[in-house]
């Protein structure tokens, strides 16, 4: 062991002197490959799975937007539907069988043709217990959202019907959505177990490979029957700290983010290379006001519509929203968001007057205010970016009315359960839209159908005949514009009733590199690239 | 030694049996339903019951986890409820890097930390030994995450010459054989590829590293300080020997039992997955994916893990405890 230490040390010196000229020298001859166009986006976390019909995430869907493609899809940027597997379709009279004609010439990325068994498929998949690959998925979304589709039929090749239970206004939309991507057959056949693994559609993009938890690969699709994407390869990258996503950003690295930090904003604003995409999301966070007498959270004082009122009054949304969402949010005063169709624009909120509220307070028997619980979650959802102190923010000003609030909080699992069995008095929540249709508010989460003491969707437990009545009509006629009528009446009703307080519309944010063009924000959180391209860059 | 080795093996085997029950029984002591996590927020009770049949969630636990434990024995850890990925297949994508770096950021740690222990010792209460030990304590003290960013900053943007985040360029390509990337590339001849994904490692590896240097620097330098003071190294400097040789020969080798313990403690902890770091610089590492697994009650992966890490600790607990034989010749098994 005499010269051990001695030679060790010589031959570690020579290793690092070897590997510092390894690593400056490859950094010198990097290769400049930029022939083909690369677009990297920075992602928060990685997909889930690749299956469309099989995940719930958005870290899922925004990849998988790329490589599938729906019988309907949104028109780029908005909520509207236009035709894109199937080039059109017929209703019955009685309004419960969709025929849809589909498109001809349509390849899947493994070069097979898409027809209406690849249809079936995809749909029965989900639906049929004892369709031979239903076992391999939970389709979470399809008894959520498809829950009134009796049966996927073959007609011809080109032609498939589809039966519903009973008339459903929102169907259409919702063929656009994820769960009702069409996948191939074939491959689904040729990889079984590990179909969502090897995902193949019919998209502008293809894909090629998937490190887990690193990034993921799409490549452009030749054979695509439409546009072609003016990108060759389509990279999502993971980056899970906001802070890194910029810097690799600002570096060029990536170009293009999800999720900035709000701090960051200012900075990413202020940033000649970068540009911000942003709108109000189809989302709402608000604040609920338990009214239902047969929950144990149950506090009387909510039972009386001044009392809800007098809490509306009290709180500073505009304030919230500009400190606590720093700008990430537009305040909310329905519970539909702007961005969708029925949104009651001519509505009034209730604006920010502590003195109105201790006067409907006094009115209705409170003077000096009560005590009562406000249940918070502790984790960051997208509808509500720091629950922990929008509810210290809130409990402050009910304090300033004489509401004196306790505020409570459970592991995010423990409290969804909790709220859906109304062991609150109040509580803070938000929904991010399934599909861009009313009634996934409207019903969803004000009716007294979704009032069920154990499950509810409805944590305000607002029962309302009037409501009920208007949200049936609506869901089951597809004429649009009486459906918009009902829904504004529902949402004048709401805003009387005041069950909640809507506090919110969280910003979806993207931010890019300024030379990235055509990208265009769907208000469904989705992300095509099929339109985007890259200009020469002086970089 | 061999008897030891056996003997060794048998208590692992033990310590893995009780660390499967705790780990079994207390993750399902948080709060919170793998099924809702699964089916989404808003997935009816009917859809949440079929969940839960079908990943045998509704039976006793005590049953669940014989179940569980008998597929383990037969090396079938089960499927990762999220992405229902085989778990151990996931274990053993994403160890290898969490490994490389931890072995990356190992050796930078033990030789500086080493080095700067020693010189501490022989140089003791000079400017040298304080500005050591100072630094040693920035090192335990600092945030890993605010650390990393602040390398990325300085290296990656300002001097421009390390790369920011991930493990390596996403246009790098390497044929994955033995999933240790930098094992892979060389035997792939992809010169190209080991060096980068060696850039890569530079940054997460520093980050990393400053905690166990700080540690061993430390037991290093009272180690030292330990032996010097002893008869034997007064003997050797009274025989004339050169200071060099008194220190290297003489006290370095004895002093290096406290030093290896603290070595293979700070490696085990990082094998478990540097978290920090790992999400921080997007390194596609085990610390993340069980952290994610724990959030998402994933019970097969959390469970799978934490045996997986046990058993890594437990194996270098026993290689250092053979290295003291070769180290320190009084010690026989």
């Amino acid at each position: 062991m005499k010269h051990f230490k001695r030679s060790t040390i010589t031959v570690v010196i020579l290793m690092l002197l070897v590997t510092l000229v390894g690593i400056t020298g490859f950094t010198a001859c990097k290769p400049k490959e930029k022939k083909p166009v690369v677009l990297t986006f920075a992602k928060a976390g990685d997909a889930v799975k690749l299956d469309p019909a099989d995940v719930t995430d958005g870290e899922s869907i925004t990849v998988m937007d790329n490589i599938f493609e729906g019988l309907v899809k949104y028109k780029p940027g908005t909520t509207e539907i236009e035709p894109c597997l199937a080039t059109s379709w017929d209703i019955s009279e009685d309004g419960r069988v969709f025929t849809f004609h589909l498109r001809k010439d349509v390849k899947f990325h493994d070069g097979t043709d898409f027809n209406a068994d690849a249809v079936v498929f995809s749909l029965e998949r989900q639906r049929d217990p004892n369709h031979p690959f239903h076992k391999y998925g939970e389709w979470a979304y399809w008894g959520w959202v498809f829950g009134a589709v009796e049966k996927t039929e073959k007609v011809d090749d080109y032609t498939v019907k589809i039966t519903l239970k009973e008339k459903f206004a929102p169907f259409l939309t919702t063929m656009a959505m994820f769960t009702a991507f069409i996948v191939s057959p074939t491959s689904a056949e040729k990889w079984g177990e590990e179909w969502y693994a090897h995902p193949v559609g019919t998209g502008p993009f293809k894909f090629v490979e998937w490190i887990k938890d690193d990034h993921i690969t799409l490549e452009k699709f030749d054979d695509y029957w439409g546009e072609k994407p003016k990108i060759d390869k389509l990279i999502f990258k993971v980056i899970p700290d906001a802070s890194v996503r910029l810097l690799e950003l600002q570096q060029g690295n990536v170009q293009g983010m999800e999720f900035p930090n709000p701090d960051d904003l200012e900075k990413i604003k202020s940033d000649p290379n970068l540009k911000l995409l942003s709108q109000p999301g189809l989302n709402i966070g608000y604040l609920a006001m338990n009214m239902g007498e047969d929950t144990p959270g149950y506090d009387p004082h909510f039972g009386d519509v001044r009392v809800r009122r007098a809490v509306s009054y009290a709180i500073n949304k505009k304030d919230i929203v500009k400190h606590l969402y720093k700008g990430t949010a537009v305040p909310a005063k329905n519970p539909l968001p702007p961005t969708l169709w029925g949104y009651n624009d001519e509505i009034e909120d209730y604006e920010y007057n502590p003195e109105k509220a201790k006067e409907l307070l006094t009115e209705a028997g409170y003077p000096d205010g009560f005590e009562t619980n406000l249940w918070a979650m502790p984790v960051a959802r997208p509808y509500m970016f720091d629950p922990q102190k929008i509810a210290e923010a809130i409990q402050a000003d009910l304090e300033k009315v004489g509401i004196k609030a306790k505020i409570v909080s459970y592991d995010w699992g423990t409290y969804l359960q909790k709220t859906e069995a109304g062991e609150h008095a109040m509580c803070l929540l938000g929904w991010t839209m399934d599909y861009p249709d009313p009634d996934n508010i409207l019903y969803v989460l004000l009716d007294k159908d979704a009032a069920t003491v154990g499950s509810a969707g409805n944590v305000a437990f607002y029962r309302n005949d009037k409501v009920h009545e208007l949200n049936m009509k609506a869901k089951k006629t597809y004429d649009r514009k009486e459906r918009e009528k009902y829904y504004k009446e529902i949402q004048e009703i709401i805003h009387e009733d005041a069950p909640w307080v809507c506090l919110a519309h969280a910003n979806q944010m993207v931010v890019f590199r300024n030379n990235v063009k055509g990208f265009k924000l769907y208000p469904t959180g989705d992300y095509h690239f099929d339109t985007t391209y890259i200009e020469e860059e002086g970089n | 030694m061999r008897k030891y080795i056996v003997r060794r093996v048998f208590e692992l085997v033990l310590v893995l049996f009780v660390v499967s029950i705790f780990a079994f029984f207390l993750i399902r002591l948080a709060p919170g339903d793998p099924a809702v996590v699964l089916a989404g927020e808003h997935a009816t009770e009917e859809i949440l019951q079929e969940i839960r049949e079908k990943w045998g969630l509704d039976k006793p636990l005590i049953v669940q986890y014989f179940i569980w434990l008998n597929s383990a024995l037969k090396g079938d850890f089960g499927r990762s409820v999220r992405t229902g990925d085989s778990v151990l297949k996931e274990i053993f994508y994403r160890f290898p890097n969490t490994f490389e770096l931890s072995l990356f950021a190992m050796i930078i740690a033990t030789v500086v930390g080493v080095f700067a222990g020693v010189i501490s010792a022989v140089r003791r209460k000079s400017f040298w030994d304080y500005l050591t030990m100072t630094m040693a304590l920035f090192g335990v003290s600092m945030p890993v995450f605010w650390l990393g960013i602040m390398l990325m900053l300085i290296f990656g943007i300002w001097l421009h010459i390390l790369p920011i985040s991930g493990r390596m360029d996403v246009y790098i390509s390497v044929n994955r054989i033995t999933n240790f990337l930098l094992i892979d590339s060389l035997i792939t001849g992809n010169l190209e590829a080991f060096f980068n994904i060696l850039k890569h490692l530079v940054l997460p590896g520093i980050a990393l590293a400053t905690i166990p240097m700080a540690f061993i620097a430390r037991i290093t330098r009272s180690s030292m300080l330990d032996v010097m003071s002893k008869d034997y190294v007064r003997t050797a400097k009274a025989k004339g020997l050169s200071e060099k040789s008194v220190i290297l020969r003489h006290a370095f080798r004895n002093a290096l039992i406290p030093i290896v313990t603290s070595v293979g403690t700070q490696f085990a902890l990082l094998l478990a997955g540097a978290i920090l770091t790992e999400t921080v610089f997007a390194w596609p590492g085990l610390g993340r994916y069980i952290v994610g697994a724990v959030s998402a009650r994933d019970y097969p992966v959390v469970q799978g893990s934490i045996i997986f890490v046990a058993f890594l600790v437990a194996i270098v607990n026993l290689f250092v405890d053979i290295l003291y034989a070769y180290i320190d010749p009084r010690i026989r098994y």
